[in-house]
C-alpha cells in the first residue's frame, strides 16, 4: 500500500432525492496539510460527516488506513462548525481538553498529575495557557476555536477535521489558528483537513486542495485547482479567477449579468473612442 | 449551648420524625442537586419541570388506590421520561405541545384523582402532602426503597459524568468519538425521573424542581469545574434541607401558636434565597473584571 490514510473512492451522497455529493474522489497522505475549499452550502460539511463516519454514503467507500472507519476510532479528531458553546456550560477550559482524552468513556476518573501535565502543555502547544481556568463559554470564539484544537489535538489523533474554523473570525485570530495549526501538524506529524469558505488564509500553509462545488470536487495544488477552466467544469458555469494583492478571488457571474457587463464594456468603448 | 436553645426548640434531636427526615433528605439533596447540575447544563430544566407535573398525577391516582405515593410518582415519572424521548421534547415544537396538551391533561387528572381520593377517605391533609411534600410523615417502610432509588439515580449520572459533559459540549464530537448520545441521553432521563420523584416525596410534587433547579443554578453561577459545581450544590441542597427542617420544627411554636409551617416553604424559599444571592454577587464580580478588561486594554493601547 501507498501509506495513504484516508482515501475516498466514487463517494456519493442522496437526501431526500437531492445529490449533495457525486462522484467524490481523494486521498489524503500522513501529515499533509488540505484546505476543503467551496462556498457555503456546497457539501464540505457533509464531507467531513462522511469520514468521521456520521454521514453513511449513497455509494462508493471510505477507507482509513485501507480500512473501514471502527467506531470509537481515536485516529480521528474533529472540531465542528457551530460550537454554540452555552455561557453557563460548568467547563473550564482546562476540563474541555481533559475530556479530549477520555470523554468518550464511561466511569469515574481520579485526578491525576500526569493527566494535569499532558493538558498544561497541550495548552501551551495551542496558545491557551493563559486562560486555562476561565470557563469556555466565556472566552471569544478565537479562544474557543484554540481550546477546541487543543481537545482534538490531546488524543493525538493522526488526522485532524476542522469544519470552519475560520468563520466569525478577525483576521489576528484568523492568521494565529493557522498557524498554530500548520506549526502542530508539521511537529506531530498530523494531517489536517480544513473546510473554509474563503481559501486565502489557508494559502501559505496549504500543500493541497480540495475544491467543492456543486456536488463534485476538483482535487490537487492550488496552483492547479484554482483556474478559471478547472473551477467553471465544477461550478458548471463560466467563473473567474482574479487575483488582487496577493489574494485569490473566484468570481461567478449571476445570470444576466454577463449582457450588462457586455454592454458596460461597450459603452466604455465608446466613450474611449469618443 | 444556652444559645443553641434559643435557636432549636426542645425536643428537635430526640424526635424519630425529624431524624427520618433529615436522613431521607439529606441523601435526597445530594441526588437532586447532582442530577440538576447536569439538568441545567443540558438545558432540560423544561423536561424536570414536566416530569414533576406528570409525576403530579401518578402521585394523587397512588394514593386513590391506596399505595405510596413514591411509586406513583416513580412510575409517571419513568413512563413520562420514555414518552418524552420517544417523541423528542427537545424539540421547540414538541415542548409548545407538551406544555399546552399534555402538561395541562396530567395536572387535570391529578385534581379528579384528588377530588376523589379525598372525598372518600378521610385524610384532609393528602392533597397537599401530595402537591407540596411532608417530610415529617414518610413512611418508615418506603426509607429503604428511597434511599435505593436515589443511589441509582446518583450512580448512574456518576458513571455517565464524562459523556454527559461531552455530548454537552459538542453532540457531533460525542458521536464522532462512538458515544451512544440517544442512549446516554435516554439513561440520563431516566435518573432525572427518579430523582423527581425522590424530591416529590421530600417537598412535594409540585415544588420537586425547586430542589432539582435551584442549588443547580446557584452552585454552577459560583463554581467552575463540574466536580466542584456538583459539591457546590449538594452543599446547598443539604444545608437548604436542614434549615428547612429545622425552622419548620420550630416554627411549631410561632404564630399562630401550634401549627408547625410546611417544611417545603422553608426549603424553596432558602434555596431562593441562595440564588439571589449568588447572583448579586456575580454580576457585580463581572462589573469588576469587565472595568479591568478595558483597563488592560486602555494600557495595552497606550
Amino acid at each position: 500500500m501507498s501509506g495513504e490514510l484516508l482515501r475516498l473512492d466514487g463517494v456519493g451522497v442522496r437526501l431526500g432525492g437531492r445529490e449533495i455529493l457525486r462522484d467524490v474522489s481523494l486521498s489524503i497522505q500522513p501529515g499533509e496539510f488540505t484546505g476543503l475549499i467551496g462556498p457555503n452550502g456546497a457539501g464540505k460539511t457533509t464531507l467531513l460527516l462522511i469520514i468521521l463516519g456520521l454521514q453513511p454514503v449513497t455509494r462508493g467507500s471510505v477507507l482509513i488506513d485501507g480500512a473501514p472507519r471502527a467506531p470509537r476510532d481515536a485516529s480521528i479528531g474533529y472540531v465542528p462548525q457551530k460550537l454554540g458553546i452555552e455561557p453557563d456550560i460548568p467547563l473550564r477550559v482546562r476540563d474541555v481538553v481533559s475530556l479530549g482524552l477520555d470523554g468518550h468513556k464511561f466511569g469515574i476518573r481520579l485526578p491525576s498529575r500526569a493527566r494535569r501535565e499532558r493538558v498544561d502543555d497541550m495548552l501551551t502547544a495551542v496558545g491557551a495557557r493563559r486562560y486555562a481556568d476561565a470557563r469556555v463559554g466565556e472566552l471569544s470564539g478565537g479562544e474557543q476555536q484554540r481550546v477546541m484544537i487543543a481537545h482534538a489535538l490531546i488524543g493525538r489523533p493522526r488526522l485532524l477535521l476542522l469544519d470552519e474554523p475560520l468563520a466569525n473570525l478577525d483576521i489576528s485570530s484568523e492568521q494565529g489558528i493557522v498557524s498554530v495549526l500548520a506549526r502542530l501538524a508539521r511537529a506531530e506529524g498530523i494531517a489536517v483537513l480544513l473546510s473554509a469558505h474563503d481559501m486565502n488564509p489557508l494559502m501559505p500553509v496549504m500543500d493541497r486542495i480540495v475544491y467543492v462545488a456543486a456536488g463534485r470536487v476538483a482535487v490537487g495544488r492550488a496552483d492547479e485547482v484554482v483556474r478559471p477552466e478547472v473551477l467553471s467544469r465544477l461550478y458548471g458555469q463560466h467563473v473567474d479567477v482574479i487575483r488582487v494583492h496577493g489574494r485569490v478571488l473566484v468570481v461567478a457571474a449571476p445570470e444576466g449579468a454577463g449582457e450588462a457587463f457586455r454592454d458596460e464594456a461597450a459603452a466604455e468603448d465608446a466613450s474611449v473612442a469618443g | 449551648m444556652t444559645v443553641l436553645r434559643y435557636i432549636v426548640e426542645p425536643g428537635f434531636f430526640g424526635s424519630g420524625p425529624v431524624h427520618v427526615a433529615l436522613a431521607v433528605g439529606t441523601v435526597i439533596a445530594v441526588t437532586s442537586a447532582v442530577v440538576g447540575v447536569f439538568t441545567v447544563t443540558r438545558g432540560q430544566s423544561f423536561a424536570g419541570h414536566s416530569l414533576s407535573d406528570i409525576a403530579t398525577t401518578g402521585g394523587s391516582g397512588a394514593f386513590l388506590i391506596g399505595v405510596n405515593q413514591f411509586w406513583g410518582y416513580l412510575a409517571f415519572g419513568a413512563g413520562a421520561a420514555a414518552f418524552m424521548e420517544m417523541i423528542g421534547i427537545q424539540r421547540r415544537r414538541g415542548r409548545d405541545v407538551a406544555t399546552g396538551v399534555v402538561l395541562g391533561a396530567a395536572l387535570g387528572l391529578a385534581a379528579l384523582f384528588l377530588y376523589l381520593g379525598t372525598e372518600y377517605s378521610t385524610t384532609t391533609g393528602a392533597s397537599f402532602t401530595i402537591l407540596f411534600g411532608s417530610m415529617f410523615v414518610i413512611t418508615s417502610s418506603t426509607v429503604p426503597a428511597l434511599i435505593v432509588s436515589a443511589l441509582l439515580a446518583l450512580g448512574t449520572v456518576a458513571a455517565l459524568a464524562r459523556v454527559l459533559l461531552l455530548s454537552s459540549l459538542s453532540p457531533d464530537i460525542a458521536a464522532a468519538r462512538g458515544v451512544p448520545v440517544r442512549a446516554v441521553g435516554a439513561a440520563f432521563l431516566m435518573a432525572l425521573a427518579v430523582s423527581v420523584a425522590l424530591s416529590a416525596v421530600i417537598i412535594g410534587a409540585v415544588l420537586s424542581t425547586a430542589l432539582l433547579i435551584g442549588p443547580a443554578a446557584t452552585a454552577l453561577r459560583v463554581a467552575k469545574g463540574p466536580v466542584r459545581a456538583a459539591a457546590v450544590a449538594a452543599g446547598i441542597g443539604v444545608a437548604a434541607i436542614w434549615l428547612g427542617i429545622l425552622l419548620a420544627y420550630d416554627s411549631y411554636y410561632w404564630p399562630p401558636a401550634g401549627r408547625g409551617w410546611p417544611v417545603s416553604f422553608f426549603v424553596v424559599t432558602l434555596i431562593t434565597c441562595g440564588y439571589l444571592i449568588s447572583y448579586l454577587r456575580r454580576s457585580g464580580r463581572r462589573d469588576v473584571a469587565r472595568e479591568n478588561q478595558d483597563m488592560e486594554h486602555a494600557c495595552s493601547v497606550a
